[in-house]
């Protein structure tokens, strides 16, 4: 917020005729709501959402009502089958907004994991520096090189396939990247002049943190996550898909899309719908990731 | 560059030996033994297995013998495919695998490159920006669903190709497997080549080239191509290493005998040895290939191999 400062000078505001007012913050947020790829993608997904919140709960058909008459049905108005219905004759389009449920909130739990980790681990090796930073830092160089998704596999199988094992399994081993970017902007931001003369006149640690490290640290970090989300949801649907993620009476779209690949030549709408919404959520994140870059990094274009 | 090199293997040692550690203990971590049965075994057999399979030693006995087993190649026996052990088992699957792998990585190389360069070229032009959503389209759309669909269709509706099986590596039974495969892989490196294309061209040296008179496509060719392709090279390590972990659920959905099969199945029915075996050995291989891939990096832009000292 304080880095704004220099622009407060009104010649050089009215020079850049107006798109420099306002903070560094305030900025970015406008270059943002001009970026329209990503203001679409942020209203698809809170449709996607809240459809996954409200759909399961006031559908006329139920998530696990199974019924044998109507087994593989297609697509249609009637009897509210509107995605058809699969193997065991469970309405689809009740069961791909439950899955959504699932889908969206594994891969938010699981960034929020990694989150937690990597913001931690990186501030205090950044913040510390010397030879524990170098010593922490070589063990995430470890890490780095361990093929992470088998791990994943060997955490799921061991443990159960119990779904909060599976938000620790992923973000356990996806937070790597996120403490390398806090270290990194901590490392780069402490060096700096202002931080220097902060020292000087005698600014408390945790008032320097507050003041130019943390607004330095946030804005990478709100970029990687929104690209961590979409990729953890394909991790999960992986893991579903082979079988060692969420289990049966729960659903996820990669459970639906597993189960409706069995289908696929008797009934393939089943696998129609999972695969649009999961590639429709991957598409709203990359491009609100990419969306926030932009805005927030405007000489990375 | 070879201090450089000596430094890497010298990390690659405490890596490969965390692989093995943590997938040691993890295995042993988990709730159940391999020989768990519906029918309770009698203990005294239970002993017998035990001591044959060496799981009555103290477990940092067990730990010691595993890891100089596994030096000498040997990964134990499988518990899953009782006729054989894990090396055999890999033995079988590698080769597969690893065609595989490669074809697809070719693939993904050769059609992506070229995707990003001309899109890079005809920038903000309608070959650019159908390349672009193509290659978003082929992020968003996991090869789990991508091959399932191409089976359907080319197997199932048009008959052209085989829906599913090895063969031998017949070239019609590999066709929609490295599609499948190489499909994430050629969408990301036709952006990265895309973006690498896009500075270069705007570079002062670039500039230079055209000024003194040279022909675009000679500026191209000679100029430009060169150090767009720098960030290429650093990513397929990291590719490949993609292409090998996509590979576990296209060999499982094209019913290929590769290594990805043979993991799953033993994932699914925790067959300890074979997991931790195949983990180590493709661990090996990524790290190498990192390896080749970084140096390969550092020998085309000198500004990394500084940073390499």
């Amino acid at each position: 917020m304080n880095a704004g400062g220099l622009l407060r000078s009104r010649t050089l505001r009215r020079a850049a005729g107006g798109e420099l007012s306002g903070s560094l913050w305030r900025q970015a947020g406008r270059r943002f709501r001009r970026n329209r790829a990503a203001m679409v993608s942020i209203g698809v997904l809170l449709a996607i959402a809240l459809a996954s919140v409200l759909i399961p709960a006031f559908w006329p058909h139920a998530v696990e009502e199974a019924s044998w008459e109507n087994i593989l049905l297609p697509p249609s108005l009637e009897n509210w089958h509107w995605f058809g219905t699969d193997a065991n004759g469970r309405d689809q389009f009740v069961r791909v907004f439950y899955g959504g449920r699932i889908s969206l909130t594994i891969g938010l739990m699981t960034t929020l994991v990694a989150l937690g980790i990597g913001v931690g681990y990186g501030a205090v090796a950044g913040f510390t520096g010397g030879r524990t930073d170098g010593f922490m830092m070589r063990i995430v160089d470890i890490l780095y090189s361990l093929p992470l998704l088998f791990f994943i596999i060997i955490l799921v199988t061991v443990f159960g396939r119990n779904i909060f094992l599976i938000f620790v399994a992923i973000g356990a081993v996806e937070w790597l990247t996120l403490s390398r970017i806090v270290r990194g902007q901590t490392l780069s931001v402490k060096a700096k002049e202002y931080v220097e003369s902060a020292v000087a006149i005698g600014l408390s640690k945790p008032a320097i943190l507050r003041r130019y490290i943390i607004p330095n640290v946030v804005g990478p970090v709100v970029v990687y996550v929104t690209l961590l989300i979409p990729t953890n949801i394909l991790i999960e649907s992986y893991l579903s898909f082979i079988g060692l993620g969420v289990q049966e009476p729960l659903t996820s779209w990669g459970l639906l899309i597993s189960q409706a690949v069995g289908q696929l030549d008797t009934a393939p709408w089943l696998i129609l719908f999972p695969a649009t919404l999961l590639a429709i959520t991957m598409f709203c994140f990359n491009f609100i990731g990419d969306g926030l870059r932009d805005a927030l990094d405007p000489s990375h274009r | 560059m070879l201090a450089f090199t000596l430094r890497r293997l010298a990390v690659a040692i405490p890596t490969l030996l965390a692989i093995a550690t943590a997938s040691f203990f993890l295995m042993r971590a988990a709730p159940g033994g391999p020989f768990d049965t519906e029918a309770d075994l009698d203990p005294e057999v239970l002993e017998n297995l035990y001591r044959a399979y060496g799981l009555d030693q103290p477990l940092l006995e067990q730990y010691r013998i595993y890891l100089a087993n596994v030096l000498q190649g040997d990964f134990g026996p499988s518990l899953v495919y009782e006729d054989f052990n894990v090396t055999e088992l890999i033995a079988i699957g590698l080769p597969v695998s690893a065609r595989l792998g490669v074809t697809a990585m070719l693939v993904a190389l050769l059609l992506g490159a070229t995707c990003g360069i001309v899109a890079a070229l005809r920038h903000n032009r309608l070959f650019d920006h159908a390349t672009m959503t193509m290659a978003m389209t082929g992020i968003a759309i996991p090869s789990f669903v991508t091959a399932p669909i191409l089976a359907l269709f080319f197997g199932l509706y048009l008959k052209l190709l085989p829906v599913a099986g090895w063969n031998d590596g017949a070239a019609a039974n590999m066709v929609l497997p490295v599609i499948a495969l190489a499909l994430p892989q050629l969408a990301i490196i036709a952006r990265l080549m895309r973006g690498g294309m896009l500075e270069v061209l705007r570079a002062n040296f670039v500039r230079t080239a055209r000024a003194k008179g040279l022909p675009e496509r000679q500026v191209v060719i000679n100029h430009v191509l060169q150090s767009a392709a720098v960030p290429l090279v650093g990513y397929l390590g990291p590719a490949l290493a993609g292409i090998m972990t996509g590979s576990l659920v296209i060999e499982l959905i094209f019913d290929l005998p590769g290594v990805g099969r043979y993991f799953i199945q033993g994932a699914l029915n925790r067959d300890y040895p074979l997991v931790m075996g195949i983990v180590i050995v493709y661990g090996t291989l990524i790290i190498l290939l990192n390896l080749m891939s970084d140096l390969a990096y550092a020998a085309l832009d000198p500004r990394v191999r500084r940073t390499y000292r």
